[in-house]
């Protein structure tokens, strides 16, 4: 199973090696791991993405709250919320192609963000699946690169990670 | 106050009451060792190696209810000192390490005995600092003891640049710590402990298991009292020996890979387990699927959540300081009228003394060659069950442990996690110096001896009467032992050619040696070695080559598909 987990920590150097190493060293899966500083600088929040049976996801949640700096540990995929992912991703942009990369970014209501006569920069945010659509409604052959944020999460209505 | 940093070090372990600091010198420490120099409050021990000034602190620690201090230069100092701060890492051992780092400005440069403490160590630490100010001295040494201890308690690491230790800054120590991200609970769930009770008094077969969280947060007492209160049969594990008393009718040994049967079988028939402190490692219970076949209800209570439903599901989970969930427990049984069913319970005792009287702890005397076991008995006899004993790790450590009977926690000290050979002799030093004038036994073996014999040159320096209890088969006893059981007796590497004089080599370091060859001489020599309350006596018992460490437990086996002697292999 697919869990978001939140964590806020303090906003200490050699913080996220604590939170990678500790999934390296227990054998732990991360799809994705986001991080930056909250509102309040001295607290950064992550949101990470693991797999794994309900045992694992248990420990893994108890391994991070272990860790001294860790404040605060959410399974944001335990209630509703929703998931945000930023990619940019830059295409091959000439000829009949411009048109029509024009066309599929406007749909998935993405934003070109630079343009060269033979390149498009594509800004576009969603979810993962979004995200991994949007690559595949493309000709792949057109892309030059992408760059990807990870996911980030939050809770819906009442449900606030914060001190 | 303007201090330089060393001298706020100093400072502050003398604030934390500490008595002894153990390391070695180097070039990123001068400015610490300066101050130590010049002060008298704490003393320092110079062991031979930094890993020693590890197991030394870790040991002073796990024999008193202290923080364990250890300080260790930049680079290798802190590498050689890995092995010390994973050991006491793996058995949950409150510590302090003070490390030098090269001089803030040199850091990243691959400076001369630069490498990242703070990154090596991090795996291997409760926590760890680098500090970057001199301002931040005392409260991170302040934070770091208060890591250490509270909670599951674990060795904590200060790193500290040179120029740190010469900058100055104004000193007060802080009187109390309070962190935002790190509040350790202490009271367990009350709900959750009226359950456990109910279910402890509806026992019919209802069985303690307790382990090295006992020792640690120092609850033998409820412990007892709760076993008594029950009637119930207790086990302890390896690092829980002591925790009950060992000659106690109601304790049934330990358990585990080379537990006692009664207490193997016990833990795998029971209809209620409760678990105190313990984790069902791998040792303990075999193959946690086996473990699960036989429905039973589980009662772990813990002070670290992670150690609940990791390896075994359990049904009523207690997070909480030990002491105060064990206090509430014995509150409920106290004002409540309800015993467990005493027919039911006579009936499990019946069954329990039917194991036992296998006697798999017996062993075919011999008057011609020394058995390992019969050492320890006559160890034990000899020091009336009342010396500290440190152990490495092999055949020698089961045997001790099997053998030995531990009364009183805190008097059992080996390496039960990491299993790091050579923490004999550094483990005696910590607790003899803890503990001045109490009769402290090494069992040891020829191999792990020499993984830090080195240290007899710093028993010599402090005058530490150690009596090491060496059982020598020549033979790395417990590799041979699986390597007759699962490798076709193909020794590989295991047999220890070209020892040394082991009583030569202690006269060399100005001890006094002893070759002990005869099962009639055993206890003649215990007894005149123990007699020499001021030396240190190294005992080089020939024991006999093939003997095997049983009962057994194989690698991923259930609990009770127990190996007794070899008449079973």
């Amino acid at each position: 199973m697919r869990h978001v987990i939140s964590v806020l920590i303090e906003n200490e150097a050699g913080a996220l090696s604590r939170v990678s190493g500790l999934f390296s060293a227990r054998g732990y899966n991360i799809e994705s791991l986001t991080v930056a500083p909250t509102e309040d600088v001295s607290l950064s929040r992550m949101t990470i993405i693991s797999t794994g049976s309900d045992d694992i996801i248990e420990q893994i949640t108890k391994q991070l709250n272990k860790l001294i700096e860790v404040v605060k540990v959410v399974d944001l995929s335990e209630a509703a919320h929703v998931e945000r992912e930023l990619m940019l991703i830059k295409v091959r942009a000439t000829g009949k192609d411009r048109e029509e990369l024009k066309r599929v970014a406007d749909i998935f209501r993405g934003r070109i963000i630079d343009v060269t006569d033979s390149t498009y920069v594509i800004e576009l945010t969603g979810n993962t699946s979004k995200l991994d659509s949007f690559v595949g409604a493309i000709d792949a052959s057109l892309i030059l690169e992408t760059v990807r944020t990870g996911v980030c999460g939050i809770g819906r209505g009442d449900r606030i990670l914060r001190l | 106050m303007l201090l330089t940093g060393a001298e706020i070090v100093v400072r502050c372990l003398a604030e934390e009451k500490v008595e002894y600091v153990f390391g070695y010198p180097g070039g990123a420490v001068l400015y610490l060792y300066d101050e130590l120099f010049k002060q008298d409050a704490v003393r320092h021990v110079l062991v031979r190696h930094e890993q020693a000034a590890l197991h030394a602190a870790d040991a002073y620690s796990r024999s008193t209810d202290r923080v364990g201090v250890a300080l260790v230069t930049s680079g290798p100092g802190v590498t050689n000192a890995i092995t010390g701060i994973a050991t006491a890492y793996m058995d949950s051992i409150p510590m302090v390490i003070i490390s030098g780092q090269v001089p803030t400005a040199a850091i990243g440069q691959d400076a001369f005995q630069e490498c990242d403490t703070v990154g090596i160590t991090r795996p291997c630490v409760k926590h760890n600092f680098l500090v970057k100010d001199a301002k931040d001295i005392a409260s991170t040494i302040k934070k770091a003891f208060y890591i250490a201890k509270t909670g599951r308690p674990g060795p904590v690491l200060v790193d500290i640049p040179k120029d740190i230790t010469i900058a100055k800054a104004e000193y007060e120590y802080p009187k109390s710590v309070t962190m935002r991200s790190y509040n350790p609970i202490i009271k367990g769930h009350q709900g959750q402990i009226k359950k456990a009770v109910q279910l402890l008094l509806e026992a019919k077969r209802p069985m303690i298991y307790a382990g090295g969280g006992v020792i640690l947060s120092d609850c033998s007492e409820q412990l007892t009292k709760l076993v008594r209160t029950l009637g119930a049969p207790c086990t302890n594990t390896l690092m829980g020996l002591g925790a009950y008393p060992a000659t106690d009718k109601q304790f049934v040994g330990m358990l585990g890979m080379h537990g006692n049967y009664e207490a193997n079988m016990a833990m795998q028939y029971c209809d209620v387990l409760i678990a105190v402190g313990a984790r069902f490692d791998d040792r303990v219970i075999g193959n946690p699927a086996d473990f699960a076949r036989i429905a039973r209800k589980i009662i772990h209570i813990d002070i670290d959540p992670s150690s609940i439903s990791k390896r075994v599901k359990v049904d009523v989970p207690i997070v909480g300081n030990l002491p105060d969930v064990l206090d509430d427990i014995l509150r409920l049984l106290d004002g409540s009228a309800d015993r467990p069913d005493p027919e039911a319970l006579g009936e499990w005792w019946k069954q329990i003394e039917e194991w036992r009287r296998r006697d798999c702890l017996k062993y075919k005397q011999s008057d011609e060659i020394i058995k390992p076991q019969f050492v320890i008995e006559k160890l034990w006899e000899v020091t009336k069950g009342d010396a500290f004993v440190t152990s490495d790790v092999g055949q020698h450590q089961m045997w001790a442990a099997q053998y030995y009977k531990f009364d009183k926690p805190r008097r059992w000290l080996n390496s039960g996690g990491l299993g790091t050979m050579g923490v004999g002799i550094p483990y005696g030093i910590g607790v003899q110096l803890a503990h001045p004038g109490s009769p402290v036994a090494v069992v040891t073996g020829e191999g792990s001896v020499q993984m830090n014999i080195q240290e007899l040159s710093t028993c010599k320096q402090y005058r530490i009467p150690l009596k090491i209890c060496s059982l020598n088969n020549r033979y790395l006893g417990m590799v041979r032992q699986w390597q007759e059981i699962i490798h076709g007796n193909r020794y590989s590497e295991s047999y220890m050619d070209s020892l040394p004089d082991f009583p030569k080599l202690a006269e060399a370091y100005g001890h006094i040696g002893m070759r002990i060859e005869k099962p009639g001489d055993v206890e003649g020599a215990l007894r005149e070695a123990f007699k020499r309350k001021n030396d240190l006596v190294f005992l080089d018992f020939q024991v006999d080559q093939t003997e095997n460490v049983y009962p057994m437990v194989m690698g991923g086996k259930g609990l009770t598909d127990m190996i007794l002697s070899s008449e079973d292999l």
